[in-house]
């Protein structure tokens, strides 16, 4: 590990990219990634590494297609606008099995929104924002140093399972500064990529990148084949953290940004003599049901706490299955809830009102 | 006896799918002979549209990328930034190239990106069965103009070479014909000069090839290139609208 350094999280997020191996990143304007971009920006000519700023969305995940086909690790960012442009090559890169690495820096929607932290983009990352049978491994740091470890992963598992990897954040974890330390660059193998459209230079037959297929039977055995990976993926990848849970009497769920606030008012609630813990799902897709099947019996509640209008809570009944209450706290629009908020929609589920 | 006549190497042999007529087999042919005769089919790369070449990925002997549609320029970027020692080129028909994918194409030029694009104009949209083309001439009946295209309503035909020659990336564009054998070899040249000047790094290289679909124009293959001729190289003058190598006179 290298010394600690004080960073913000998009440009943390940035280095700790190019130190993973990612030469590649294609972007377009817009807030609340900048400094991730503008670091990219800085650093990539210096490294004989490409930086793009291209002329939209759609045409920079089309260019990380491009760079993915050609073998490459690759990186493209937005925020919430910006990533449904992306959905339809997202969706190409998902049916053509390649790897990269997609940044979302969620802000407050729908429509232009707003530009302040939100969590509204959970159903389009997690169901399948584009067109199609497919899934994208979704992975949701709570802390600078936790984007930077996670970073260097996800590179790693977008190569592992040829799939595209989807890290979310949003406007608070990408602004503010944390002491971090990168893990060390030797560390880093990237794996041989057979299947990469890099030229035959005559030595094997012809490669093709391709998610077309114009028999259905032929689609459906190529879908069939992706999910048996996503199976894998959903047995070897899911990351969770749980917090206090083996007293606990009430769970909150709650991911990123404002898992942090929940741990605040869960030491709130304990000093009150509530026993309180959190399930903070990492990976958002796959979903670690088993920790909330774990719990749901034997709880009195789960508070599921969201930057959004609710969209993680379906995963969370679906995983709980009826066997204890759900309740929803959330703010949407850009607005975070504090931890006093918490702590009153927690005691009101406890009393039952 | 001696071979006077081949199929070039660098196309697959296998049969194509297009209709009887259609003259997108002979440009795969010149763009196959271009490959062939600069000797770079081991480092080509190319990437295939969503249209009637939807699966010109099955027919170029060399790695091949299906793109999204219209997004071809920018997923060829993409392949030639990686691998800029690399030969990339697209292949696009009109309703790719100059109606959803316009950004891709006018951005890939100005920023002098160095990779060839094939642009086929037929004037139509084949593959979904004949609707009105950015391309599409003032008066032509499609199935989607079905009173022939009304300039009022459904607005000016788009002339690729002229407005990309005003892009300060553009190396080379050059507007060509397959309706007659003596404009075939200088759509040859010109698509082998395309791939020449990527060779040599000078920059965004394009040959629009003037193309002809009989079926949806609903004429005979020899119809077809009468029409062609008559309507389409008025409209849309054959020559070269820019050539850096020749301004530069090296």
């Amino acid at each position: 590990m290298s010394e600690k350094v004080l960073m913000k999280g998009n440009e943390a997020l940035a280095e700790a990219a190019i130190r993973s191996g990612c030469k590649m990143f294609f972007g377009y304007p817009i807030t609340p990634q900048t400094e991730l971009a503008a670091y990219m920006a800085k650093k990539m000519p210096k490294i004989d590494g490409v930086f793009l700023q291209a002329e939209s969305e759609v045409a920079a995940i089309n260019m990380v297609y491009g760079a993915a086909s050609a073998g490459k690790r690759v990186m493209t960012s937005s925020s919430s606008p910006g990533v449904s442009l992306k959905q339809e090559g997202i969706s190409y890169i998902a049916g053509s099995d390649l790897p990269c690495v997609i940044v979302n820096i969620v802000r407050g929607g729908p429509g232009l929104g707003g530009i302040q932290p939100a969590q509204s983009d959970y159903f389009q990352a997690v169901k399948g924002g584009g067109h199609g049978d497919y899934n994208l491994i979704v992975l949701a740091p709570s802390s600078i140093q936790e984007i930077v470890d996670i970073v260097h992963d996800a590179f790693d598992i977008a190569d592992k399972y040829r799939m595209p990897v989807m890290i979310m954040g949003d406007g608070m974890l990408g602004q503010m500064m944390e002491p971090i330390s990168f893990p060390d660059a030797d560390e880093v193998k990237i794996p041989e990529k057979p299947y990469a459209t890099n030229g035959t230079q005559l030595k094997r037959k012809k490669n093709i990148v391709n998610s077309l297929y114009i028999e259905p039977s032929e689609l459906e055995k190529m879908v069939f084949e992706r999910y048996e990976r996503y199976k894998k993926v959903e047995e070897n990848e899911v990351r969770v953290e749980e917090y206090k849970l083996d007293d606990a009497e009430y769970v909150i769920a709650a991911y990123g940004t404002i898992a942090r606030v929940a741990k605040t008012a869960i030491e709130k609630l304990r000093a009150d003599g509530v026993k309180v813990g959190l399930i903070r799902p990492i990976t958002l897709w796959p979903f670690p049901k088993a920790s909330f099947e774990n719990v749901a019996g034997k709880v009195k509640g789960i508070l599921t706490v969201e930057m959004s209008m609710g969209q993680m809570v379906e995963d969370v009944r679906l995983s709980v299955n009826g066997k204890c209450p759900v309740d929803f706290y959330g703010r949407t629009g850009g607005m975070i809830p504090t931890p006093d908020e918490i702590c009153a929609a927690l005691l009101k589920m406890k009393e039952g009102k | 006896m001696e071979k006077v006549f081949e199929r070039p190497k660098s196309l697959s042999d296998i049969p194509l799918h297009y209709c009887p007529g259609c003259t997108h087999g002979i440009i795969h042919r010149l763009v196959a002979q271009a490959i062939d005769e600069l000797g770079i089919e081991g480092k080509t790369v190319g990437v295939a549209p969503v249209g009637c070449a939807v699966f010109a990925y099955n027919y170029f002997e060399c790695d091949m990328i299906e793109a999204s549609h219209g997004r071809a320029p920018a997923v060829a970027t993409g392949v030639k930034r990686a691998l800029p020692e690399n030969v990339v080129f697209t292949y696009q028909g009109d309703g790719d190239l100059a109606a959803i994918g316009t950004a891709e194409t006018v951005h890939a030029a100005s920023r002098g990106e160095n990779i060839t694009v094939i642009f086929v104009n037929n004037a139509i949209y084949g593959m979904t069965g004949g609707q009105m083309a950015p391309t599409t001439l003032e008066g032509q009946v499609t199935q989607t103009s079905p009173y022939g295209r009304d300039l009022k309503t459904q607005g000016h035909p788009v002339k690729v070479c002229e407005l990309l020659s005003n892009t300060g990336g553009a190396a080379y564009l050059e507007r060509v014909s397959v309706d007659s054998v003596p404009n075939i070899k200088k759509a040859k040249a010109a698509i082998k000069k395309a791939f020449q000047y990527q060779i040599e790094g000078r920059g965004f290289s394009l040959v629009e090839v003037l193309s002809t679909c009989p079926t949806n124009w609903g004429l005979s293959p020899e119809e077809a290139v009468k029409w062609l001729r008559e309507n389409m190289i008025p409209f849309y003058p054959l020559g070269v609208y820019k050539d850096k190598g020749a301004e530069n006179n090296d």
